[in-house]
């Protein structure tokens, strides 16, 4: 693709096409849509976090006047083992069991049962009149404990998978996984320098501000059709499916505007025993979580401890490196040590290193996607490791990242070799930034980090109509999280070569249009994007056929310019140009009404990569630590829709420090989460951050129409080592774990004042 | 328990409806009066998405009881622009991209109205403290800030 391409539209920052609604309270999210007849659902969770269920009563609360349907795990079908595919995905029997939980219960707040009633509070009370009879058995808590050759089981059937042979016993480690590439040990022997450390993130949520959501409607017939807040309502559908055993034809699924989603909300959990409530009392049922439910029977993003050794000669390359991994997975397997394995020297130009990373079993909610899942936690390790080597050795830690950089032919720790990357631009950027040498305050400190992720394309469709005025509207299937309307109407309009304001982007429901993945993997703009662009060509060679017909000449005679047919040069037509609007003015006559369609599985997703600067100063006193600068430097391939490109990397700078600073899940003995709520599980809010500045850096993808590579995850993956490069930058003190929350804080520097 | 009959105004329009003692005044604004562009985030007074105005005072609406509001005037959302079109902080947000989902955008609107009542010229201290209570997990707030800043420069300083 051409360096210097002028667009007219592409990179602007146009006001969203949905932006009214959501400015005036009129947007329906989740839970805004009541429906005649409706009644409520709501869920019993089990006050346990490891327990064999006995036996559930539910006679009581059936004979409750006002109580239309209960079910627990007896009503759903039998849950059976196979692979689901998408973000959410995983094994179908892991699923069913994590909605509804059948011979045991494994984390607390997983649920057990569900009732329905003619009010909330009904509901409620009907909850309160189920017995449930339980074994309590010993929680596993910590990966340690989970991994321990005695630890109690949480699946007595669960044999670790990807060993070279089948283990003889059962364990809480449901995978390994090993990557590598060279000689490790004769690296290490080549180093002059080697850092080791041993790194920990406990457990942190998706934090969205809209809890989940769902309305099912279910017929006599057994269709059912189901309103929720989804990242990918194609997806639910097809999990609700599976869960349920029931033909995809009888559901269908409506997206309604979702409030925040990060990847929490690429997996079901309400919608399935909403679809069940309903069938059973006949009515439409709605049901909504609590921010309580949410936190705790949700998937937060694994507690991962990584074991790290990095070695480099005095002139700073990196001669080996070696990283040990453990992801808590929850209650089922799935943890994404995958893409931490993969993405954790992704940055580097190594000739030897090795992964080995586990997925394990513990009594806590089951993991879920969020944001670049994986990567936040192993980059962690690696870019603090990196920090210190450049420290022992002497060097500018951007300088030392220069000099091992993946670059363009580079092969990725992954395997393939890398296609033209922003790394060295990212980090060049960075060194040339002001915020890299502007003055720090007396006990600040400053640390720089760099992030990556792969991105993906999967499956897209999109359908492009031409209004009888030649307005155009844009049908996709991916519900719009942080402004992706906009981008599409963007694209359309610079393809289409008319107005921004002419293009209107609807997210159709799964019965309107064609299959797409979810909103996830930062694939819209990129997957979807470019199902937009390839339904507005065929658009465009439709109206090329048309003006050709109209005029009387050959398809090839004719070219489309700035929104309109014109005769190609040299050829004899005495003839005005044909806009848009004037070929749809006539559709009628020249064929019926202009339709464009592209369905694809989007290939060539551009990893993105991000050098991250944080100014933090700690109090000595209380252990607090404010954020006084944070620059963030992105190579979005080619940014749309400019403002939503930069908005990427400020929430998710926010959210990244917010996992630096403050969160995390606080479990007692017993397995249950001491936190659950948003007072005490505490997110950054408007006065614990400064402005936050970011530079858009564009090495353009040549597998995307505009060069897209998409951005939503990236920003999340380096705040965490930034952040706590910052500290140990301030404090003189390295602390590997995380949160760096006040308690952390005092703690170590009492422990280095001896 | 019987149900209690409230009047209210609501948006300046009288309003009367019955419910229940313990029920909030998000729940009656919700589920009972059709105005669901108040938010419910948390429901615990910690994330400002249910944010309303009561005698004009910012409060969660989660932790208000709607019996509370017999014979007093509440303003949502829906009652923020006007027949002249979009309150210019509303105009402001969307010009800002200062919303990415927009669910806490609704209650951060209807503080930032509060806010610029109480300090027509907020320094950006102000604005971040007084916007402290109305969690957005999208923006990283930058552009929201941003955004009340332009809108109290053109409320203040008409063009």
């Amino acid at each position: 693709m051409a360096e210097a391409v002028e667009f007219k539209q592409i990179g602007t920052s146009p006001v969203r096409p949905d932006g009214v609604d959501k400015v005036t309270g009129r947007a329906q999210y989740g839970a805004d849509l009541n429906l005649p007849n409706m009644i409520y659902g709501k869920v019993l969770r089990s006050p346990h976090a490891h327990a064999r269920i006995l036996g559930i009563d539910t006679s009581r609360a059936e004979a409750m006047p006002g109580v239309l349907a209960v079910v627990s795990g007896k009503d759903f079908p039998d849950a059976e083992h196979g692979e689901i595919g998408g973000e959410g995905g995983g094994d179908v029997a892991d699923l069913a069991k994590n909605i509804m939980a059948r011979n045991k219960v494994l984390y607390h707040g997983h649920a057990v049962a569900a009732v329905a009633a003619t009010s909330q509070r009904l509901a409620e009370e009907a909850l309160a009149a189920i017995h449930v009879e339980y074994e309590v058995l010993p929680p596993v808590l910590t990966l340690e404990d989970a991994m321990k050759a005695d630890a109690p089981l949480l699946d007595e059937n669960c044999y670790t998978k990807n060993l070279p042979e089948k283990p003889e016993k059962p364990s809480n480690v449901a995978a390994v996984m090993q990557l590598g590439r060279g000689d490790v040990e004769k690296g290490f022997a080549q180093a002059d320098v080697i850092v080791e450390g041993e790194y920990r993130i406990p457990m942190a949520h998706q934090g969205y501000i809209e809890p989940h959501a769902c309305i099912a409607n279910t017929n006599e017939g057994g269709q059912a059709t189901v309103w929720c807040c989804t990242q990918g309502h194609f997806e639910f559908r097809a999990m609700t499916a599976k869960v349920l055993k029931m033909n995809v034809a009888d559901l269908k699924f409506i997206a309604s505007e979702i409030g925040g989603g990060f990847g929490g909300k690429t997996v079901i959990y309400l919608e399935p025993v909403a679809v069940l409530l309903s069938r059973k009392a006949r009515r439409p049922v709605k049901m909504t979580m609590s921010r309580e439910e949410v936190f705790r029977a949700t998937g937060p993003s694994s507690g991962t401890l990584m074991r790290m050794k990095v070695g480099a000669r005095k002139d700073g390359t990196i001669t080996a490196a070696k990283a040990w991994m453990a992801y808590e997975a929850g209650a089922f397997a799935g943890a994404p040590m995958g893409p931490g394995a993969m993405s954790i020297f992704a940055p580097y130009n190594l000739e030897n290193f090795h992964v080995e990373a586990c997925d394990v079993l513990v009594n806590k909610p089951k993991v879920a996607a969020y944001r670049a899942p994986g990567a936040p936690q192993s980059m962690h390790a690696m870019e603090c490791a990196v920090d210190e080597l450049a420290r022992e050795l002497g060097m500018d830690p951007i300088d030392l990242r220069l000099k091992n950089a993946a670059d363009e032919g580079t092969q990725a720790p992954y395997g393939p070799k890398f296609p033209p990357i922003g790394l060295k631009a990212c980090l060049q950027a960075a060194k040339a930034h002001p915020s890299y040498t502007r003055p720090l305050p007396d006990g600040a400190g400053r640390g720089v980090a760099a992030g990556f992720w792969f991105n993906v394309g999967m499956q897209s469709s999109a359908e492009v109509h031409i209004n009888e005025n030649g307005t155009v509207t844009v049908v996709e299937g991916n519900p719009d999280i942080g402004g992706s309307r906009a981008s599409m109407c963007l694209m359309a309009a610079e393809t289409l070569g008319v107005p921004y304001e002419n293009v209107r982007a609807l997210i159709g429901d799964t019965e309107s249009t064609g299959f797409s993945n979810v909103t996830g993997g930062s694939r819209t703009t990129f997957a979807t994007g470019m199902a937009v662009v390839r339904a507005c060509e065929d658009i465009i060679a439709q109206c090329k056929a048309r003006a050709a017909a109209t005029w009387g000449v050959d398809e090839d005679q004719v070219l489309w310019e700035d929104g309109q047919a014109v005769p190609a040069p040299g050829v004899n037509a005495d003839v005005k140009p044909l806009s848009l609007a004037d070929i749809a003015a006539n559709a009628a006559k020249t064929g019926g009404p202009l339709l464009g369609r592209a369905s694809l599985n989007a290939q060539g997703a551009g990893a993105s990569f991000s050098v991250n600067i944080a100014d933090l100063q700690v109090d000595r006193e209380t252990g607090k630590v404010d954020v006084l600068a944070f620059t963030a430097i992105q190579d979005a391939g080619r940014a749309i829709h400019k403002a939503y490109v930069e908005g990427q990397m400020q929430g998710g700078a926010a959210q990244g420090l917010g996992w630096a600073l403050n969160e995390e899940y606080i479990y007692n003995a017993n397995g249950v989460m001491e936190n659950a709520g948003f007072l005490d599980y505490r997110i950054p809010v408007a006065s614990d951050l400064p402005m936050i500045d970011t530079q858009i850096i564009e090495v353009p993808n040549p597998s995307h129409p505009y060069g897209v590579r998409g951005v939503g995850e990236t920003p999340i993956v380096a705040p965490l080592a930034a952040a706590a490069n910052a500290v140990r930058d301030a404090i003189g003190i390295r602390i590997n774990d995380l949160p760096l929350s006040p308690p952390r804080i005092l703690a170590a520097l009492e422990n280095a004042e001896g | 328990m019987s149900k209690v009959h409230v009047t209210t105004s609501i948006n300046g329009e009288q309003v009367e409806f019955l419910c229940a003692p313990e029920q909030s005044l998000l729940e009656v604004l919700r589920e009972g009066l059709g105005k669901t562009g108040t938010k419910e985030g948390c429901a615990t007074g910690d994330c400002g998405a249910c944010s309303v105005l009561l005698d004009g005072r910012l409060v969660c609406s989660c932790l208000v009881l709607a019996v509370e509001t017999q014979d007093h005037e509440v303003t949502t959302i829906e009652g923020i622009a006007t027949e002249e079109g979009l309150h210019p902080i509303q105009r402001k947000f969307l010009e800002h991209a200062a919303l990415q989902c927009g669910i806490c955008t609704p209650g951060l609107i209807v503080a930032t109205k509060s806010l610029l009542e109480k300090h027509p010229d907020p320094d950006e201290t102000t604005i971040r403290y007084w916007l402290a209570g109305n969690l957005c997990r999208c923006t990283g707030y930058d552009k929201i800030i941003r955004a009340v800043q332009d809108v109290a420069k053109e409320l203040a300083y008409p063009a």
